[in-house]
């Protein structure tokens, strides 16, 4: 506040003249002497010293800026901050009291000075009052005193009146900070609501228009409604008209129509193959003392399967001109994914299924009966069944790790007869050494281990406890065509192990058949003691399960891939070599060597992977390591029936073919038991 | 002279029967369509030459109603493409000229 200095002074002196007046009688009486003044004091005129100067003090300082600003964290932003304006010119501690404050009635009554002088005093001014407060500490000893006597009444009144004033050299502050708590954040966010988008154009093109179709909308209902009882006929070929232009698009509708034109068109295409699978006779053949021939028919071969080789076939027994191809790899570095495709000699240029799989798959069986139902083994250990009559691209069961899938690749599945409860059940052999039996319940696949194969015989009878059977791969496995329980499995090892199902602690028989992998093992369809082996060792070898050593050996030159007995004669049999060639056996003709093998395919294109005999038709197809299969017509020489004699009837059926390998095999045990 | 005077009547009687409102799009609740529907069809009869009114109007109405964040778009000529919350999006014709949209997004 902006005060003069003339009125300070005023004031000043106003508040302070008697104290000065008397100081200055104190001077006078002591000295006797007028002011002193230093002797180098400037000696002004009456009218200098009467002239007044006006000089304003400021409260404000005038360095102090006003425009700082602070960075404020919690408001984001910056804030001008209050700098301290003031500035002090000049303090002085005073030692007076207002009267009525409670300091100057607590001092008052320390002096003993009784409630009504201290009114009176109210009208005296401060420099009474103040000597008498100034006054107070050197009363206050003796009131002190006086209080201590019990006998005073006033000093006791005094007491209840007045708190005990805290003696500042006798008490004790003590102050604790306890901990405060630890500052933690939680911070949370919720899921925005859903949002969609929108957009659209309004013109009144559009208006109009939505609003014309809205209102031939109303009147056709309103003639529907109308018209519904009594005319119905014309409205509903009216809106059969509408349903077929809405689903016109529909391809599915034609569906049928097309599938009978493409393989009409096929027919036509291929003509001269047909004819040739239905009529061709190989006249050649008459003049060939013992080779026969191999006709190509067609080819079969998918886009989808590019890069995929052929890892299994299986013929329909229903429907003879349907096959199933499973492809997949048989090299451990290429492994990607699957395809189970079914091709119908009808449609050769297109398969009637397909179905992609993630895995690859190894095997495939169909169902001897329920033809629809293939079972399938794939490298990755799962098992699945396929309904061909089911839409849908998936399998309808589909072993999983939880459901006892096998740990490594599934080389061959077989369906065998339905339980007891009528389930469809399945056997599948892997190579992490267990033949698993799989059964249908359902919606699920129970499976249930039938044996496992170990190194040293089967589980229980190596060591038990301390030593872990070392595993054998299961690679290959066939049934018994008669004796239900009886089956062979074939190993990585080159072992062929006879097992029965109900013993799944011991095997029957081993067979130390070859020094490779056994690829494939297979009973022969009539004679029930004959089963053949082949393996990577480059051997085909026929055994009698009842002898511990191979009845015929056939060394092919090359890695054999599959074997396959013909389902016309008892010692007809085929194989593919990877090195492109098939070859057909007839045992009755040549027990040294094929009676044909052609190259079906160049040597450097390709392995041949699999060969499989069309249960009725004289053909057989031929898989390969690229994804194609080919099919082939045996020729006469190769379904050579014995000569009938003249005269006699020409004996046919199973009892023919079984007497037939009897012959063979007693002729080559013959000589055995001669040199032993 | 009695093509125009056709064209007239034409045009009249294109009013008449497409004064109702005609939704075109909506994922609302039912009683949430109708009620913002008819909010619609109340807010561009009382402002019929003022569609801003309209529209806030509606707009207001709708905050009031449903919770904040509503937008409205009314005219007889626009594109549009919005994001809206689900379950809050209502687009109609009315008065055979007007195009309304009203969506809510936060």
């Amino acid at each position: 506040m902006p005060v003069t200095d003339k009125s300070v002074a005023a004031s000043v002196r106003k508040d302070d003249e008697e104290r000065v007046d008397t100081v200055d009688r104190w001077d006078e009486s002591h000295h006797g002497k007028g002011l002193i003044k230093p002797p180098d004091q400037l000696e002004l005129t009456e009218a200098e010293l009467k002239e007044e100067f006006t000089r304003i003090l400021t409260a404000n300082n005038p360095h102090a800026p006003a425009n700082i600003v602070l960075y404020n964290s919690k408001e984001c932003c910056y804030k001008p901050t209050v700098v301290e304006q003031m500035i002090v010119h000049f303090v002085v501690e005073g030692s007076l009291l207002h009267q009525d404050s409670d300091e100057a009635r607590r001092q008052k009554a320390k002096g003993g000075l009784p409630e009504e002088t201290a009114t009176f005093d109210t009208g005296a001014g401060p420099d009474e009052a103040k000597p008498e407060t100034l006054d107070t500490p050197a009363d206050d000893e003796g009131g002190a005193g006086e209080e201590d006597r019990p006998d005073s009444v006033a000093s006791k009144t005094n007491q209840k009146k007045e708190a005990k004033v805290t003696n500042q050299f006798d008490y004790s502050e003590r102050a604790c900070q306890n901990l405060n708590n630890p500052h933690r954040q939680i911070g949370c966010q919720p899921e925005p609501p859903p949002r969609s988008n929108f957009s659209s154009l309004a013109n009144q093109w559009v208006i109009y228009d939505a609003y014309m179709e809205e209102l031939q909308k109303q009147e056709r209902n309103k003639e529907k409604q109308k018209a519904a009882p009594s005319k119905k006929d014309p409205d509903n070929t009216k809106r059969a008209v509408v349903s077929t232009d809405s689903h016109g698009h529909d391809i599915s509708k034609v569906r049928k129509a097309v599938k009978i034109i493409e393989r009409m068109v096929n027919q036509n295409t291929f003509d001269e193959i047909a004819q040739d699978f239905k009529y061709y006779e190989d006249d050649s053949d008459e003049f060939r003392a013992q080779e026969g021939t191999l006709l190509p028919l067609w080819k079969f071969q998918y886009d989808q399967a590019k890069g995929l080789s052929v890892t299994a076939l299986c013929w329909n027994k229903k429907y003879q001109d349907l096959f199933a191809v499973g492809m997949g790899s048989y090299d451990f570095n290429k492994q990607e994914h699957g395809l189970l495709v079914f091709y119908s000699l009808k449609n050769t240029a297109f398969p009637e299924y397909s179905y992609p799989t993630k895995s690859g798959i190894l095997c495939i069986d169909i169902h001897e009966q329920h033809s629809y139902l293939v079972a399938v083994g794939f490298y990755d250990g799962c098992v699945a069944v396929y309904n061909l009559n089911k839409e849908g691209m998936d399998a309808v069961h589909k072993s999983t790790a939880k459901t006892g899938k096998h740990t490594d690749p599934v080389w061959q599945v077989r369906w065998q007869k339905d339980d007891l409860d009528n389930n469809h059940n399945f056997y599948s052999v892997s190579s992490d050494g267990r033949v698993a039996s799989w059964t249908l319940v359902k919606n699920e696949l129970v499976f249930t281990d039938v044996i496992k194969l170990s190194l040293n015989g089967a589980m229980s009878e190596g060591t038990e406890g301390s030593q872990q059977p070392i595993i054998a791969c299961g690679t290959a496995f066939d049934f018994h065509k008669e004796i239900d329980y009886l089956f062979l499995v074939g190993t990585g090892e080159g072992k062929i192990h006879k097992c029965s199902k109900t013993y799944s602690s011991h095997f029957l028989e081993t067979y130390v058949a070859h020094s490779m992998a056994v690829d494939a093992v297979k009973w022969n369809h009539f004679h029930p003691k004959v089963f053949i082996s082949c393996s990577s060792d480059w051997t085909i070898k026929i055994w009698d399960h009842t002898i511990n050593t191979p009845i015929f050996t056939f060394d092919l030159n090359a890695a054999v891939g599959d074997v396959s007995w013909s389902p016309y004669s008892s010692t007809v049999f085929s194989a593919v070599t990877i090195d492109g060639t098939v070859h057909v056996f007839d045992l009755n003709i040549n027990k040294y060597e094929a009676i044909c093998q052609p190259a079906v395919m160049a040597k450097k294109k390709g392995k041949l992977t699999r060969v499989e005999f069309n249960p009725i038709h004289p053909i057989i197809i031929v898989g390969d390591d690229r994804g194609y299969v080919t099919s082939l017509k045996l020729s006469p020489n190769l379904r050579k029936k014995p000569k009938a004699k003249k005269g006699q009837e020409l004996a046919t059926g199973p009892e023919v073919e079984v007497a037939k390998m009897d012959k063979l095999l007693s002729l080559l045990q013959q000589p055995e038991n001669s040199t032993a | 002279m009695a093509g125009t005077g056709e064209g007239k009547k034409e045009e009249a009687d294109y009013k008449r029967l497409h004064c109702f409102p005609l939704i075109r799009e909506t994922d609302m609740p039912e009683e949430m369509k109708v009620e913002t529907m008819e909010l619609c069809v109340t807010a561009c009869e009382k402002f019929a030459t003022n569609n801003e009114s309209a529209a806030k109007m509606i707009k207001e109405s709708m905050d009031k109603k449903f919770g904040s964040s509503w937008h409205v778009v009314i005219g007889e000529g626009f594109g549009l493409e919005v994001t809206h919350e689900v379950k809050n999006m209502l687009y109609m014709f009315f008065g055979g000229s007007l195009a309304v949209c009203v969506w809510r997004c936060s």
